[in-house]
Formats: C-alpha cells, structure tokens, sequence
C-alpha cells in the first residue's frame, strides 16, 4: 500500500511568508540544477537477524539527486536499510542497484556519532574521507575546501575533543562530503544535538545537498525535519515501506509553516494509527 | 591509573609559579631531619648513617669508578631485558589482538604463565644459566613481558569498533587501519603497560642482583653488607630509587609526546 499526500501552497500562505522574511525568499529551482546523484533501486530487499525478520520486501525507486527521508519506529530497520545500501551488510534475498558502474567514494554514511579519529587533528580527519585518493597531491587542498564548505575553517589544526557536538558532526559531514559522494547515507546524523544546533545543521544539509545535488537517504525520528529537508518521505513499517509521502513544499522552506506542519501530523498520525495496531 | 593521576587539578587550587618546586619540599624536609637525627646521635649511625655519610661514600666510589661502572652495568641489564621482553610482549599483544587463531593458540597459555611470579623461577634460573648475564637479562625480560603484553592486548581489543568500521567504510587497507586507527587507538593503554613495566624491570633487577651476580647495583650492595659498610648499602638503594624516578620521568614524557591529542593530557 503506497499513499502519495499532494499538498500545493495556497496564495495567502505564500503572501504571510513573503512578509514574514523578505530576504529569504531567493527564487531556485525544486532540484539542482544538474544533478550528480545517483538513482537508487531497490527490489524485494530482505534481511532477517536469526529469527528476527527485520525488512521483509523493501521496494523503491529513488531518482538521482532526491532527498529522501527515512521515518518509522524504533527499531523497525531503518539504519539496517541504510547499512545495507552503504553496503556494510549484506541482504537475505533482492537487490540493490545504483546505476552505472560505482566507486565506494561515491557512496557515503554519516551517523548519529560524529566518528573522528581524536588522534588526529581536524584537517586529516576530513583528509580520511578521501579514500583511496588519500595519498595525491591535492588531498590537503580538496579537504580545507571541504572544511571551508561546512564553515570550520578556522579549526583545521585543532584536536577534535576541543569541538563542540555541533563541530565535530560538521567535521563529520565534511570528511563525508570531500570525496564528493553521488549517495550520502545519514543515519539520524542530527539525533544527539540541541534544537539551535540542529536547526542550523539542517540548512547546511539542505544549503550542501543543493550544491553538490547528491542523493540524500536520511534516517531521522524527527518528522519536522524530515517534512523540512525531504522531497519525501518513507513510512517504513513492518518491514515494508508503508507510505510514501512527497513534499512539494518549495524550497527554502519556512519551518514551522502550517503547511509543514499539516503534513507532520498526517505522517504522525500514520505512525501512531501503526503503534496503536500493534 | 596513568590516566587517573594525570587528571590536572581546577587552575585554583595551583600554586601559581613555584609549581616544580613544591614537589621537592617533603623529600628536603626528610633529609635535613635525617641529618639532624643522625648528628645528635638520636638514631644510631650503625643503623642509618647520616646523608652526609652516605654522600661521602658515593664520592668515594665515584672517584674510584666503581659506582659509575656498577650503575652502568644495571642500566644496560635493565634496558636490554626491558627491550627484549617488551618486544616479544608487544609482539604477542599485537598478534593476540589482532587474529582470533593466534589469540586461541597462546593466549590462554600466557595467562596461565602470568600467574606464575617471575621471581619464583629465580632458582630454577640460576641452574639455567648460572649467575651470568643471561640469567639477569631472563628475568627481567620475562617480568617485563607481561605488563606490556596485556596492555597491548587489552588496548587492541578496546579500540572503538564504531572508528574500526568508519574506517573500512573510508576504504583503509589494512596496513593503514593500523597505522591510522588501531595503533593509536591502542596507545593510551600500551603507555600504562610500559609504566607499569617499567616499574617492574628495576624490582626484577634488583632482586636478581642481590641474589645472583658478580657486578651491578645489586652486587655493589651486597658486597657492602657482607663488609657492613651501611652508608654503601644506603646508597645503592638510593641510586636505585633514583633510576626508578629517572625511568618514571621517561614514560611521562613518552606519555606526553605520543598521547599530546589526549585531553588528560593536557595543561600540565
Ligand atoms: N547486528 C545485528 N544483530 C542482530 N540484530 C540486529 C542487528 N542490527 C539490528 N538488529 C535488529 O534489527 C532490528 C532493526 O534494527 P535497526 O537498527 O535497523 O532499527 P532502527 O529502525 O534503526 O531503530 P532506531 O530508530 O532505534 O535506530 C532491531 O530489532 C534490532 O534489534
Ligand atoms: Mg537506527
């Protein structure tokens, strides 16, 4: 059972937002311009643990440069969907195709923990995110331009256990971003940060994925932020995806709009209905 | 326990300035209450001498090389025991940690000769290999191993997996998933190892010197009893506690240098 919710944007809505942050409102296109992404699919994927049948028959397409979130219960196999996409595992039965031919820097995860190496200081741990490209000349260039693009610049040689949480995700995301990845993977990336924090980081997700128009997976338990930063979101539930939702809300969004929250309480709704079955 | 030690205190409750100094307070105050002691004959020089005394025989010995001679002599047991045991006791740690068969084929054997106090093979050494070098070089190899062993074993084993398979995502080889992450990641606990050795090298030493040698700190003491010269007696358990400082001092710079990302590390 898959439901699409179409929402558009009444006129008044568009009026009280215009007043409401004048500058904001810079006309861009719904996707980037020309995409780098990858498309994904995925047919009849299966994984169990034992007896545990945790993704029972996932089904998706996903076009090349979307952003997708990734919303359900705990535990019901959203980072296990995840890990095997970025390849960590392997499935039961099904498949999982990215189009042409790919290296392992075109895909890459960043999860709730940042993962820095504390023993190195922050310019070489971005220079790990470039793989097998770690040794050319212009690693050391290709990483402070990746700092540059997450506004750490200024912390190049410092320890990471100096870092704020804040930092050290984007320290994170930038050791993610400097292979220039066609698939970024997020497994709640924002999970363990405050809501100042957390607001601003998804701008840099959303400001980042505009830029670089890779595929965005995000996994989050946040809806608002899904709704905020997704073209769609997926309802995983028993191991299936139970809904699949647009958001055809233009970008930048206005957070909080009544719009954006409609369509939470609608995927909140699906997901309580799901707890309340069980 | 290093890690414990080091915690540096809240700024406030430093003295500011003479930092280095205080530390040497106690140990002049026991000193000059030593001397005061033995001058008005409240302890007796036949059971301690007086610093002054015991002074006055290192100069002797200095001036007729023996002191120079026997601490070298300790020195160089000390390091090349601890080189080799700590050697083959990283090697093992590595391997041990690193591969689940050669954990399986040894580790187990390890821990059984762990419980064995080196010491007690003390006689069973000397029908080895009489009192020469090799019996000294034995066993301070082999009390020098297991600290380290463990250590580098433990440290391995407890590096953040989570870093490991951020690694592997990041495409490290092997060799690099070494170098970049488990090493240091083992570091922090190999240095305690070596501390704790450390410690244990000069107390094999020692022991293994009283008991069985013709040259060395030990023997020097030794000697001395036989011809109850006390004030030499006190001054080689002096030197030794000297060595064992100098040896402590080593680590802690050791420490600082590879462990400078560490933040219990830092502001000291
Ligand atoms: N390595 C594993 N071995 C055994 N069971 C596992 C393993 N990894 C996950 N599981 C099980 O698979 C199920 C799904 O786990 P998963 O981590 O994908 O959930 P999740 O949707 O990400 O949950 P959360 O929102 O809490 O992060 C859980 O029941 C979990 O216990
Ligand atoms: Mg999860």
């Amino acid at each position: 059972m898959q439901t699409a919710l179409r929402t558009s944007l009444p006129d008044t809505e568009l009026a009280t937002r215009a007043n409401f942050a004048p500058h904001a409102r810079v006309v861009r296109e719904e996707r980037p311009v020309q995409t780098s992404g990858l498309p994904l699919s995925i047919r009849g994927l299966r994984k169990s643990y034992g007896d545990n049948e945790v993704l029972r028959g996932i089904d998706l397409h996903i076009p090349a440069g979307q952003f997708v979130a990734i919303v359900g219960k705990s535990g019901c196999g959203k980072s296990t969907l995840l890990r095997l996409i970025a390849g960590l595992e392997k499935f039961d039965a099904g498949s999982i195709s990215l189009g042409d031919a790919v290296k392992p820097e075109d895909i890459r995860v960043m999860f709730q923990e940042p993962r820095l190496l504390p023993w190195a200081r922050v310019l070489s741990n971005v220079e790990v995110g470039l793989g097998r490209d770690r040794a050319s000349s212009d690693a050391h260039s290709r990483a402070e331009k990746a700092l540059t693009e997450v506004g750490l610049t200024d912390k190049r040689d410092q320890w990471p256990s100096i870092l704020s949480g804040g930092q050290k995700q984007r320290v994170a995301l930038a050791r993610a971003l400097v292979s220039r990845p066609r698939v970024l993977a997020f497994d709640e990336p924002l999970g363990a940060l405050d809501a100042l924090t957390r607001i601003s980081m998804q701008r840099l997700l959303e400001r980042v994925w505009r830029d670089q128009g890779f595929t965005a997976i995000l996994v989050t338990h946040d809806v608002a932020e899904a709704v905020a930063l997704a073209d769609r979101v997926l309802v995983i539930e028993e191991g299936r995806i139970a809904h699949d939702v647009v958001v055809n809300t233009a970008r930048p969004r206005q957070r909080g709009s009544a719009e954006l929250a409609g369509l939470e309480g609608s995927i909140l709704n699906h997901l309580l209905s799901a707890d309340d079955r069980t | 326990m290093s890690l414990i030690d080091s915690v540096s205190l809240p700024r406030s409750l430093r003295l500011p300035r003479v930092d280095g100094l205080v530390q040497w307070i106690v140990p002049l105050a026991i000193i000059a209450i030593w001397q005061v002691a033995s001058v008005t004959g409240f302890v007796p020089t036949r059971v301690l001498p007086a610093p002054s005394d015991v002074l006055l025989a290192g100069w002797k010995l200095l001036l007729s090389g023996e002191l120079a001679r026997n601490i070298w002599v300790s020195f160089w047991r000390a390091s090349i025991g601890f080189l080799i045991g700590g050697s083959i006791g990283f090697a093992f740690g590595l391997a041990n940690g690193l591969s689940q068969l050669s954990s399986k084929l040894t580790d187990t054997t390890l821990q059984m000769v762990r419980n064995v106090p080196h010491l007690a093979l003390i006689p069973l050494v000397i029908l080895w290999f009489g009192i020469d070098e090799s019996a000294k070089l034995f066993l301070v190899a082999l009390g020098v191993f297991f600290p380290i062993y463990l250590n580098t074993l433990h440290g391995i084993r407890t590096v953040d997996p989570q870093l490991i398979e951020m690694g592997r995502i990041y495409g490290m080889t092997d060799g690099e998933l070494f170098r970049r992450v488990i090493f240091p990641g083992a570091l922090p606990s190999i240095v305690v190892g070596i501390r704790f050795a450390l410690g244990i090298m000069w107390l094999t030493l020692i022991v293994a010197e009283t008991i069985a040698a013709s040259s060395g700190l030990g023997y020097m003491a030794m000697q001395a009893r036989e011809f109850m010269l006390i004030d030499v007696v006190v001054l080689s358990i002096l030197i030794y506690a000297l060595l064992g400082k100098l040896a402590d001092s080593a680590s802690r710079v050791l420490e600082r240098l590879t462990l400078s990302w560490h933040p219990a590390y830092w502001k000291r």
